[in-house]
């Protein structure tokens, strides 16, 4: 008789089927849900979009590396990068402080993937940029400040 | 339908180097229009990637990401061959799919 098996059809069928999954490890937790994505990405500001991540508590890591100029003389397409030297990296977001909505772009690593991705992100002015990682189920994040001498958001 | 996008993939030391291009406004809601009217948003949303097959990166976009996207990640044990399948989907719910082989 396979108990574990049994409990698991159990706890499915009572608890809810996604915290079941996560329970049993079938399901990922590094994979923020795409409801608390959708909350990120109407958050404001950088402390609110942690909250929606879920990553208040994420520690400043020097493991996380953001890779973009100092000054973006073109705030449309700033080119930024965010590689991770933690181990079990499963996710990384960046966010822009002083943009409209603060979340750029979340991106789940999966098992094949290295933990390193570049992107080019519009920028409304001057601004930090915080990367947010998770690795193996807790959150790092590393800061920089990057100068735009033309915003991105015309109009 | 929209315009193919670009995909490099270039492996080296057994990890693929894979540069992607996406053809797409890239509309954040924000704009105004001449007559003064906003602009509805339009982005895309998700972008996927697999190796042969085998989904290795996922990402959500907002409406930040620059017009005419620009993406590079890198996958691993890709060697010379292998197939690179990158998908991205909008918020209006239009998808493009483009592969490309690993060089």
């Amino acid at each position: 008789m396979n108990h574990q098996r049994r409990s698991t059809l159990k706890a499915a069928s009572g608890a809810g089927l996604y915290g079941a999954l996560v329970t049993i490890g079938l399901l990922k937790p590094g994979q923020v849900s795409a409801q608390a994505l959708d909350e990120a990405f109407k958050a404001q500001g950088i402390a609110a979009t942690l909250k929606a991540l879920g990553a208040s508590d994420a520690a400043v890591s020097n493991d996380i590396t953001i890779m973009s100029p100092d000054i973006a003389e073109n705030g449309a397409v700033v080119p930024v990068g965010i590689r991770s030297n933690l181990p079990k990296t499963q996710s990384m977001a960046l966010l822009v402080e002083k943009n409209p909505s603060a979340l750029a772009g979340s991106y789940d690593i999966l098992d094949g993937a290295e933990a390193e991705v570049s992107m080019r992100i519009k920028m409304g002015q001057s601004s930090d940029v915080v990367a947010v990682v998770k690795a193996d189920g807790k959150f790092y994040m590393a800061r920089k400040e990057i100068k735009v001498t033309l915003g991105g958001c015309g109009g | 339908m929209a315009d193919p996008m670009k995909i490099r993939a270039v492996s080296r030391n057994n990890v693929a180097d894979v540069r992607v291009l996406m053809a797409h406004e890239m509309e954040t809601g924000q704009r105004k229009d001449s007559s003064g009217k906003l602009v509805p948003a339009w982005y895309i949303s998700e972008v996927t990637a697999s190796l042969n097959g085998k989904l290795v990166m996922k990402a959500h976009w907002g409406p930040a990401i620059s017009k005419n996207p620009y993406l590079q990640f890198k996958i691993k044990d890709a060697k010379k061959g292998d197939t690179v399948t990158v998908t991205w989907t909008d918020n209006k719910g239009e998808k493009r799919t483009d592969e490309a082989k690993v060089g």
